[in-house]
């Protein structure tokens, strides 16, 4: 027991001697919940769009400074020909154009209707649509009031409650999110790294033949990096419920009880990849390519999983990350028990199980 | 001149005596375009509905059947209350709760007016969103056509109203991955380019073969250069590997010049590895070199408007987003791929990252010492 505190002490100091890589290693998770806090957004606002108004009649201007008014749109007020539209898409200056033709109002007015045309840079399909539909509702609720005293029978008013997050932030998909992704980044790569390194440095021969027990060597390796991820999940909670107000809903011991287990899954994959390669830069890439990209990608956090194909549905099983994230997003946002998440408990469990056995068998005493 | 080749014969021995890494290059992008656009498909189909029908009038079954016949919708099933539909939602077995009230026909024929209930799980904001906007247009163009029924034409045709025709230019069938692809190209060349050069000049330190460099009347400059020619030769192979398979898979052309494509691309790989070089210099071991450059790569790939975009940012976010050379790659590529901008368009894109390649290899070349 000495011994090996022994090894965890000069495994720490490793680590604290390494000022750079501590620096981002506990400002990763907050740079993180700032930019995804604050600056990116699903929601679009201030899109440049150009408003064509061949008829500046009452009814254009009308229209026109309601689409102003939202802040939605930054409008500018020109005349443009086809070509010139197009040619403004292509410098990327403005993302949609709002057509009116000439005797727009009076044909609104005398022949009851009146065509309008909108023009999107659908490059970015999303942010089209989402552009149309804002001007589509704006001039519905426009002829709505024109149209007040007008007779609507028989009306089907939808209302809509918004269960779990009212406000429709963000935040509460990306927080669980974070959470996975640094864990999976400092467990993963860190370990990994820091075996390999031993290898490709040659002191890991130094190492194995101390009478300490090989196996041990490996375990005091992950030590610090338990405890430095432990540290990184207070701090990306501490920042989601002060900073965010973000509330944990559900019970923090159960939380911090599930985030040990999925350390140990990240730290035992990371203990396979070091015992299978040979060089850093082998390994990095590969906890780089192998773990991270298919974390982000497949964990359900910055794409929803149902959209996918069948095959990558499937294939998302094989994530660790995207149990946790199921069981992070239930434990804190709504607040279940462990009744509701005790089978990804038990897939994360056999997945650390599988890993743990598989780098076991492949680890060996004897360097080549 | 004849040192330079010297040292290009070097590096480019040491690159490719590594084979998982040369495998690792050229294989990662080619899956990773594969894969990647099939996965961040932000076209919201499949919505999770649970119905709960208190009323099982013929309304209301017409209703259902519209719902489900829109294709944006998979019906989970019927509940008999709210409550038992609310725990298909906490079991994540359900989006949207569509409630409809006992009496509904009824109500609407009599009272001219009815409420209907639809509750969302906005924990996926995007999806919340969309679905309860599908939902209540399907709600509306259903009581549209119950108007019809229930009301003489005469009457609806004295309402004006305005005709919105839309149109979609370059990509008229609202394909997601015309746009994803390009931006994915752009991300793959950064993270390529960007590590592989970050973690190159550290490794002869880490190793100690840098003394031995370090001795020999090598300029520095040189031996910069050095190291960054095989990298761009190798991020322009990766890009036209890249530039293949999205023809191959995706159907995508660049639609503008492919010589103004590779120009500014060729500009593009100097400033990224620039960065990468100069993250380098900065560390001592492998380890650090490679976080650091993964802290920043995860900024700019953030910052870059790949998902989101950057008009809609606050405003010093807006800023870090201009100071990021990712962000002019991904426009000029959407730009050049899906619009065909030609050379006036971009010239500012241009001229700017030519400045970050000036700065970045300028700043790397002189924090490279070969004195410690």
């Amino acid at each position: 027991m000495k011994q090996f505190l022994t090894f965890v002490k000069k495994e720490f100091t490793h680590v604290f001697r390494d000022r750079k890589t501590l620096l981002i290693l506990f400002g990763l998770p907050i740079v993180q919940i700032m930019i995804f806090g604050f600056a990116l957004t699903n929601e679009v606002k201030n899109a440049h769009i150009v408003v064509v108004d061949y008829a500046k009649d009452i009814g254009t201007q009308q229209i026109i400074s309601k689409i102003e008014a939202s802040e939605y749109f930054e409008i500018e007020k020109i005349v443009m020909s086809r070509n010139e539209i197009e040619a403004a898409f292509r410098t990327g200056k403005i993302k949609m154009a709002v057509v009116f033709p000439e005797n727009f109002y009076h044909d609104l007015m005398h022949q009851n209707k009146a065509p309008l045309q909108i023009i999107t840079d659908a490059s970015d399909p999303n942010t089209a649509n989402t552009l149309t539909n804002y001007v589509t509702s704006i001039i519905t609720d426009y002829q709505i009031e024109q149209n007040k005293f007008a007779l609507q029978p028989y009306q089907i008013i939808p209302e809509i409650r918004m269960l779990y997050n009212p406000q429709l932030k963000g935040v509460h998909n990306f927080v669980p999110g974070v959470m996975a992704l640094v864990l999976m980044l400092v467990c993963v790569m860190m370990t990994a790294i820091s075996i390999v390194k031993e290898k490709e440095t040659g002191t890991m021969e130094i190492l194995l033949v101390s009478p300490f027990k090989p196996l041990l060597v490996i375990i005091s390796k992950a030590v610090p990096y338990l405890i430095l991820s432990l540290v990184n999940v207070v701090t990306i909670l501490l920042l989601s419920v002060f900073v965010l107000e973000l509330p944990i809903n559900g019970s923090v011991l159960l939380l911090f009880a599930e985030t040990t287990l999925f350390i140990v899954t990240c730290l035992s994959i990371g203990l396979l990849i070091s015992v299978r390669t040979d060089s850093q830069q082998t390994a990095m890439l590969i906890s780089l390519m192998g773990m991270l990209l298919p974390t982000i990608l497949l964990s359900g956090f910055m794409f929803p999983i149902e959209n996918m194909p069948l095959a990558l549905q499937i294939i998302s099983n094989i994530v660790p990350a995207k149990w946790y994230y199921i069981i992070v997003k239930s434990i804190m946002i709504k607040g279940v028990g462990f009744s509701a998440i005790w089978k990804e408990t038990i897939i994360l469990f056999g997945m650390t199980l599988f890993f743990l056995v598989v780098s076991m068998k492949n680890f060996k005493i004897r360097l080549a | 001149m004849k040192t330079l080749k010297y040292l290009l014969q070097k590096e480019l021995r040491q690159i490719f005596r590594n084979k998982s890494i040369v495998a690792i290059i050229l294989a990662v992008p080619i899956v990773q375009l594969l894969i990647l656009p099939l996965a961040a498909d932000y076209e919201v189909k499949n919505i999770n509905l649970s119905i709960v029908d208190h009323d099982h009038s013929s309304y209301s079954e017409k209703l259902i059947s519209k719902i489900t016949a829109s294709g944006y919708f998979k019906l989970t099933g019927y509940n008999a209350s709210f409550t038992e539909a609310l725990k298909l939602i906490e079991a994540d077995k359900a989006d949207l709760i569509l409630e409809v009230p006992r009496g509904f026909e009824r109500n609407l024929i009599r009272e001219n007016q009815q409420k209907i209930f639809i509750a969302v799980n906005a924990i996926n904001g995007t999806k919340a969103n969309l679905g309860g906007s599908y939902l209540i247009t399907i709600i509306r163009d259903f009581n549209g056509e119950i108007r019809l029924q229930l009301v003489s034409p005469s009457k609806l045709n004295t309402i004006p109203t305005i005709e919105i025709t839309s149109s979609n230019w370059f990509n008229p069938l609202m394909n997601y991955k015309f746009f994803m692809v390009p931006g994915i190209l752009a991300i793959l060349l950064t993270m390529i380019a960007g590590y592989l050069s970050a973690l190159n000049i550290v490794k002869e330190k880490e190793i100690g073969t840098i003394e031995q460099i370090n001795v020999t009347p090598i300029k520095k400059h040189l031996f910069i250069l050095g190291k960054l020619i095989p990298f761009w030769a190798l991020g322009l192979i990766v890009f036209t590997l890249g530039l293949t398979v999205s023809w191959l898979v995706y159907g995508i052309v660049p639609l503008g010049s492919m010589g103004l494509l590779y120009g500014f691309v060729a500009v593009y790989l100097f400033a990224v590895l620039g960065f990468g070089l100069l993250i380098s210099t900065y560390c001592d071991t492998q380890q650090q070199a490679m976080f650091i450059a993964f802290f920043f790569m995860m900024i700019f790939i953030l910052m870059s408007g790949l998902f989101t975009s950057i008009d809609s940012m606050p405003g010093w976010a807006k800023m870090i987003a201009k100071l990021n050379p990712v962000t002019y790659m991904i426009d000029v590529m959407r730009m050049i791929v899906l619009k065909g901008s030609g050379f006036d368009d971009i010239k500012y894109h241009l001229l700017k990252v030519i400045l970050f390649a000036i700065v970045l290899n300028c700043w790397a070349v002189f924090n490279y010492k070969k004195t410690s």
